[in-house]
């Protein structure tokens, strides 16, 4: 698979949309266009397996705040999620970064919270080292990071012990812990509090929105619509492989215009 | 000739009492085997973590050679190793022929292309889960391959042990380039060969009751470290 996306073209102008207006969020401003944070996608297209798996006509995200991607399972939204980060190469289409080509460049700036999290073999505080260590920081500063991270979320009493050893949750947490020690501009999470339990859920959306409003930009992947009201700024709605809806989070809410949105939030299934 | 009964008498009655000459070959053997492992791991691991990590052109044919490789027989590359090494050969000046050296020179080129095949495995069922991770974190793949060393360690160790395995039991390779010389070039294998050709069964078969025990040492080990690593979830 290729290393990154390499446009072989200008970025098409952003094109009117075909969709009614108000199932759009207004375009940023330019100033907005150029943050780390804002996302901009033309034309984004995934082919495999003769199916079409994203296909995602024009989306642009506001520069900051907490993005949620919502949609049924095999929507697509992991999917997504890995092209913008750069790690999947789009059959077509152009994926910026406040107007800098999806690439290393900004996946340097960014952390991605898998939805099964990766943990190396070895321990706890050394996951979140080792990440550390890779961005160039002293001993003294890692050590202190490190630390940091791990009250955080929670698992200072766990620092020596192996990271594989830990519960689903605390997994999720470390992953959690390990994607923000670098600091990144972009925290993308997928399904990052699937299995935990009430009060460390809160705790991780604590977490998250203290990231969001430091300017971290956010963008959420969840199946929990409380958690999804509770965080959202916007929400973009996913259905087969296409952004059926994407709205301020209070008129999403208040009423989705899709149908695939609606059926979702009411519990449906729709094919 | 002495029956199989007196020659494992004799046999323990050597081991127990540590008869000097057993013991010189004894860790002659390891000496040289364990030479050859440690080259073999410094050239092998890193070779097989940079065969995952770093796809070139031809990466496969590599990856081919060197599992044919493994299968090379002993006898072959104690052969090339003596044409290099004999006065004629590009590296006669270095008078190296009939010493330990060689003999470590030539199960280097024995084990290595097995530890770096049986790591490239190891290291590549590893990868598939890191890759996307490491590309996440945007890690250079000099610091991903040392990554996948120090993650897959209980792994390897295992290859080791297999190298060592055939290292300390092979015989062609070092027979040619050692020449079995006493007190200098003779090993266990080759002191089996030459003491069960005199007829002297209780040394050949005391040297062989260690050489079994050390491979079923190795394989202990082997499975022991195995079993930790499970119980740590490292594996
Ligand atoms: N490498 C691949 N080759 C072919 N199909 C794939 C591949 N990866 C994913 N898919 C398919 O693409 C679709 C979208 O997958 P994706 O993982 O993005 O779903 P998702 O929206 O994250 O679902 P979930 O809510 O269950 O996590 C699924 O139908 C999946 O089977
Ligand atoms: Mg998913």
């Amino acid at each position: 698979m290729p290393e990154s996306l390499r446009p072989r073209s200008a970025p098409p102008a952003a094109e009117p949309s075909a969709a009614p207006p108000a199932a759009r969020l207004p375009e940023p401003s330019p100033r907005d266009r150029a943050r780390p944070g804002a996302l901009r996608v033309e034309g984004l297209a995934l082919d495999a397996q003769g199916r079409r798996l994203v296909d995602i006509d024009h989306l642009a995200l506001p520069a900051g705040g907490v993005t949620m991607v919502m949609g049924q399972n095999g929507a697509g939204k992991s999917l997504f999620l890995r092209l913008i980060h750069g790690l999947i190469a789009p059959s077509h289409g152009w994926i910026s970064w406040g107007e800098v080509p999806c690439g290393p460049a900004t996946r340097a700036t960014q952390a991605l919270v898998f939805q099964k999290p990766v943990l190396l073999r070895r321990s706890v505080a050394a996951n979140v080292d080792f990440v550390l260590k890779a961005r160039g920081l002293s001993r003294a500063a890692r050590r202190e990071r490190c630390a940091e991270m791990l009250a955080r979320v929670g698992l200072e009493a766990h620092a020596r012990q192996p990271a594989r050893l830990l519960s689903g949750g605390e997994q999720q947490r470390l992953a959690l812990a390990r994607a923000l020690a670098i600091r990144p501009q972009v925290l993308l999470l997928d399904e990052a509090t699937a299995s935990l339990d009430p009060a460390s859920v809160l705790a991780i959306e604590r977490i998250v929105t203290e990231a969001a409003e430091a300017g971290t930009k956010v963008i959420f992947i969840t199946h929990d619509i409380g958690q999804a009201r509770r965080l959202a700024d916007d929400v973009a709605f996913l259905h087969r492989g296409r952004i059926a809806e994407h709205r301020p989070a209070a008129q999403f809410f208040l009423g989705p215009q899709s149908e695939s949105a609606l059926a979702y939030l009411e519990g449906r299934i729709l094919l | 000739m002495q029956d199989f009964g007196a020659a494992f008498g004799l046999a323990f009655h050597l081991i127990a009492t540590g008869n000097d000459n057993l013991v010189e070959i004894v860790l002659l053997s390891l000496k040289v085997s364990f030479s050859a492992l440690t080259l073999s791991c410094l050239i092998g691991l890193p070779l097989g973590a940079f065969l995952v990590v770093r796809p070139f052109w031809g990466r496969g044919v590599v990856v081919a050679v060197l599992n044919a490789m493994m299968g090379l027989p002993p006898v072959v590359i104690g052969l090339l190793v003596y044409l290099s090494l004999s006065r004629a050969g590009p590296m006669g000046w270095l008078g190296l022929l009939y010493t330990p050296t060689a003999m470590i020179i030539a199960q280097t080129l024995l084990i290595a292309p097995i530890v770096a095949a049986l790591a490239r495995q190891v290291l590549e069922g590893l990868y598939t889960e890191y890759d996307e991770q490491f590309r996440s974190f945007g890690i250079s793949r000099l610091r991903a391959a040392a990554a996948l060393i120090v993650d897959g360690r209980y792994g390897l160790v295992t290859v080791a042990l297999a190298g060592f395995g055939r290292a300390v039991a092979e015989v062609g390779a070092v027979i040619i380039v050692g020449g079995n010389i006493d007190h200098l070039t003779r090993v266990m294998t080759t002191a089996i060969a030459l003491e069960t050709s005199k007829g002297d069964l209780g040394m050949a078969l005391a040297l062989g009751i260690i050489l079994m025990s050390i491979a079923l040492g190795v394989n202990l080990a082997a499975g022991g470290l195995r079993a930790m690593a499970e119980r740590q979830a490292y594996a």
